[in-house]
């Protein structure tokens, strides 16, 4: 392709530059500038300093979003794989029927969720019934990871299954041909090929599931925070734009960190699986 | 039955009175026909025709011909900070006592010219005065409520009287307190007996102590699902408006309310026009309108909140008319305080003490072995992969 | 192609059933008699009337769904070209800037993305004198704005699948490079594309903090107005719409995916006569 067409594609991403330079770069200075200034407006240290009370709080929503974004990881990759398998007009069908269920609002999913979850709810009747000692479930960590997983499955499950619904399938038979079982053809070809989808199924589930906040009131019962409940809580009571603005700072930087970290990660594994070809 | 019948009645009433309301309206207001006004309220706090009740604003709107632009807020807060911001001009909105006095200080609120809402005369007087407006110049009440503690008869034994059943060891894991700071904090601070709108550290310190103790007890925070958890049985014992009791009660009958002898607080939600109105005439009307007798008791009815309203008490139709808990006779009536609008300085003190008693007592470690294993295991991973390429790369040379 | 073996239709069903319980559940509850969503009391149709009368609920359902489609369209056309642009970029620093900037608005906490947007609506409507500047377009610029990098996360995969040589003999051949793309590359990443596209629009139909600080007095969207009843309870007429927008959809879903099937079946026929 010569250098002019190549520009000309370029520009195609120049809506998206102008579009993100005005409504994200902006409104990202504005949350900087309210970080390192107090309510009058004078520049202030005094929001990042504040910040080390809540390592414990900021460690726990990483330790949340990382475990639910591998749930979600090991849930739907086999699930993205299967559907792919199947025949091509039901596999749109089966996307939507993976969908749907975001469609209902977030608020009463949640509460759907508790009804499940509780010590009087259907999981404990259903035990009871069947004899077996009740389980509690409702306002640990566990039920809000289930939540997490819960709303954010979709999202894994989307990016994986495109990737694999056109899947070169000649290189499969290829490596079949040249005599590689079922479990050799799915590390070395299958999932090399699918890494691109997996890391925007992870950014999609782990990004926000990190800064999620309502979960984890409503199924973790309010008992611990998530950094997401405390950012929520600076802006909804105390009207302290400046600290919720500092947190979030952090904490785009902390989810920067990961990110990079997984980049690098998922690059090394693409050519160890361009390697093998 | 009983409910259908008075439902029946209200319906009647409005009906009847469309023809006197308009008879007794002084002004000719037929100019402000084809204007609109943009009313901001809490979520579900005006009748708005469901169960064959009332629709206010419909009603409003065919009397007046002034369309009604109806959008609900959910916190106090969140209503400040959309007003605050300047980016949309509200005729109507109803905050509640603090906050009115926060917005009156900020001028984000006018003055209203009471000459034009000849029904203010059905407000009663010990609502009149209050402390956020102390001259009467900027609200008119709309709504009243007290906290009060809801516990389920099943479970609790006896007839407690006191905030003290909430620090019940007895009942541990059946407790629930609001997942809110400031009000959460009131529950310590009427135990303990220390002012609610206190700008001492100490006094702050004393609550966060209580609620510190109260936490190993406590099932869970919660804010709307409440109503839910003690329905169902989930938890036995919370702290909740008294009007919300009564609509649990509904759902469960084996729930009872009293009002702790320590004291409680009392709200009052009062209808404002900002300062950015730009239909202060319609919204006046609109004022005056919410005070009739006939929309004043159909949204009593809706809401389940007692109403300053005085028209609506004495009304015989009022399904609540002299219900004890909504409108406690004078020994029953527990000691009161409002919330009044805490500095910056204790705002903070009283977030980062609410954000260490959720921080407090937890186990971490589990958490920080966790992330050190995934750390290790990812790393290792990566040594592996790169060092295979490394091997790899060497069969090629 | 072949058929799912046992294992793996025990294995879709599994998933299913936990995306689909708490559906039930609301399912359930919309039948209620009494108001509770935490207790059954016994079965009515009280819900589904009220909500069939309750004006603001449906306007702001209709809201919702003007809402949804519209920026999702948007968030779509302007998500791909991005990607087609990006895609063409070299890995480099720029590339990974522009992606990191795109990601910001799902790093942040919606909070904060709701807040800092409402400030730069006013500023912008104070600095053009707009009274009132919030309304559907804020609300719109908003939607596109959080889904956009949800639909490039779900491009971006697909193009760096296709063949760079694929567009690229289109054009040796003869084929202008715009239409290259359109008969090359974006059939190739169409997938991607239809996911995407699904993801803006729920996204956009179930936003409600982001949704709450933009939106102005005259355009309320249904997840705001389910919200604000928490302060005292969320009714199930909520559950009833709830259940009527999935059967609706679940009917036709299942309507569309008999007809192509039938298609398929009378393909197959045909072909063998």
């Amino acid at each position: 392709m010569n250098k002019k067409n190549l520009f000309r594609q370029k520009l195609c991403a120049a809506p998206h530059l102008v579009w993100s330079a005005i409504f994200i770069v902006v409104p990202l200075i504005m949350v900087a500038y309210y970080s390192f200034t107090n309510a009058d407006g004078e520049f202030t240290l005094e929001n990042i300093y504040r910040l080390s009370d809540y390592t414990d709080t900021f460690l726990r929503s990483l330790w949340y979003g990382i475990v639910a974004t591998l749930i979600c990881l090991v849930i739907a990759y086999p699930l993205a794989y299967i559907i792919s398998q199947m025949k091509v007009k039901v596999q749109t069908t089966m996307m939507m029927l993976v969908m749907i269920p975001m469609w209902m609002n977030f608020l009463i999913r949640t509460y759907a969720w508790m009804n499940i979850l509780e010590d009087s709810g259907i999981i404990n009747k259903l035990l009871s019934l069947l004899g077996m000692e009740p389980v509690h479930m409702i306002n640990t960590g566990g039920a809000v990871i289930l939540g997490m997983v819960y709303n954010f499955l979709p999202y894994m499950i989307l990016p994986i299954y495109t990737v694999l619904a056109k899947l070169d399938r000649s290189l499969i038979e290829a490596a079949q041909d040249l005599g590689a079982g079922k479990v050799r053809v799915f590390s070395k070809v299958v999932f090399p090929l699918s890494v691109s989808g997996v890391v925007s199924g992870i950014t999609m589930v782990f990004v926000p599931s990190v800064s999620t906040f309502y979960i984890s009131q409503k199924l973790g019962g309010g008992t611990f925070a998530l950094i997401g409940d405390v950012i929520e809580m600076q802006f909804q009571v105390s009207n302290n734009f400046n600290f919720g603005a500092a947190l979030s700072l952090v904490l785009m930087v902390l989810i920067l960190i990961c990110m990079a970290f997984m980049n690098k990660f998922s690059s090394s594994e693409d050519v160890g699986g361009g390697m093998v070809l | 039955m009983k409910k259908f019948l008075c439902l029946v009645s209200v319906v009647l009433i409005c009906v009847l009175s469309i023809v006197p309301a308009f008879a007794t309206e002084s002004k000719d207001y037929s100019h402000l026909k084809g204007t609109e006004i943009n009313v901001y309220n809490w979520g579900e706090y005006i009748s708005d025709g469901a169960d064959d009740t009332l629709d206010v604003n419909a009603l409003f709107e065919e009397e007046t011909g002034i369309k009604v632009n109806y959008t609900t807020f959910d916190s106090n807060e969140n209503m400040y900070n959309k007003l605050k911001s300047g980016g949309a001009d509200y005729d109507i909105v109803i905050p509640s006592d603090y906050m009115i006095e926060r917005l009156i200080a900020e001028e984000l609120v006018q003055k209203i010219d009471f000459s034009n809402i000849p029904n203010y005369s059905n407000i009663l007087d010990e609502y009149k005065n209050l402390y956020f407006d102390p001259n009467n110049e900027y609200s008119v009440p709309y709504n009243v409520g007290m906290v009060g503690v809801i516990y389920n008869t099943k479970v609790v034994e006896g007839e407690p009287d006191s905030w003290s059943l909430m620090w019940d060891e007895q009942y541990s894991g059946q407790i629930m307190n609001f997942n809110n700071p400031r009000d959460a904090f009131a529950t310590a601070q009427w135990y303990a007996g220390l002012d609610i709108n206190s700008t001492d550290g100490a006094d702050w310190g004393k609550a966060y102590e209580l609620l510190k103790a109260q936490k190993p007890l406590v099932q869970s925070y919660v804010m709307d699902e409440v109503y839910n958890k003690m329905e169902s049985g989930e938890a036995a014992i919370c702290a909740y408006y008294a009007g919300d009791f009564l609509s649990m009660y509904d759902n469960n009958p084996d729930l009872a309310f009293y009002y702790p002898k320590e004291g409680t607080n009392i709200f009052v939600d009062s209808i404002c026009i900002p300062t950015s109105s730009q239909n202060k005439e319609a919204a006046e009307l609109y004022i005056n309108f919410l005070l009739r007798e006939d929309v004043a008791l159909a949204n009593a009815e809706y809401i389940c909140y007692a109403t300053p309203n005085k028209t609506v008490i004495n009304n015989d139709d009022y399904s609540f008319k002299g219900n004890e808990i909504l409108y406690p006779t004078k020994e029953g009536m527990p000691v009161t305080n409002y919330f009044h609008h805490l500095d910056s300085q204790t705002q903070l003190m009283m977030t980062s003490l609410w954000d260490n008693l959720k921080i407090d007592g937890n186990e971490n470690t589990g958490i920080y072995i966790g992330l050190i294993s995934f750390c290790v295991v990812s790393l290792a991973l990566v040594i592996f992969v790169k060092v295979r390429q490394k091997i790899r790369a060497s069969y090629y040379d | 192609m072949k058929k799912a073996g046992l294992p793996s239709t025990i294995y879709v069903l599994l998933v299913f059933a936990f995306l689909y319980v708490p559906m039930l559940i609301v399912a359930v509850y919309s039948f209620n008699s009494s108001n509770s969503t935490g207790v059954f009391e016994s079965f009515s149709l009280r819900w589904y009337t009220e909500l069939f009368k309750d004006e603001e609920t449906i306007k702001a359902f209709y809201n919702t769904i003007v809402l949804a489609i519209t920026s999702a369209v948007t968030s779509t056309v302007i998500g791909t070209l991005a990607a087609l642009g990006i895609d063409k970029m070299k890995k480099s620093w720029r590339r990974s800037g522009i992606m990191t900037i795109t990601n910001i608005p799902m790093m942040n906490p919606e909070i904060v993305t709701g807040v800092s947007m409402m400030l730069l609506f006013v500023f912008i409507g104070s600095f053009l004198r707009i009274n009132g500047v919030l309304g559907f377009w804020t609300l719109f610029i908003a939607h596109v704005t959080f889904s956009l990098p949800y639909v490039i996360l779900n491009i971006m995969p697909k193009l760096e699948q296709i063949n760079p040589n694929l567009a690229e003999a289109a054009q040796d051949l003869g084929c202008a490079p715009g239409k290259a793309i359109r008969k090359v590359v974006l059939p190739a990443i169409k997938p991607g594309i239809m996911s995407g596209f699904i993801m803006a629009f729920t996204l956009s139909l179930d936003d409600f903090i982001i949704s709450y600080f933009v939106s102005g007095p005259k355009f309320q969207t249904l997840p705001i107005r389910i919200y604000s009843m928490t302060k005292k309870r969320v009714t199930p007429d909520m559950y009833a719409l709830s259940t009527i927008i999935f059967v609706v959809i679940l009917i036709l879903l299942i309507f569309v995916n008999m007809n192509s099937l039938k298609g398929e079946q009378s393909n197959k026929k045909g072909a063998v006569k």
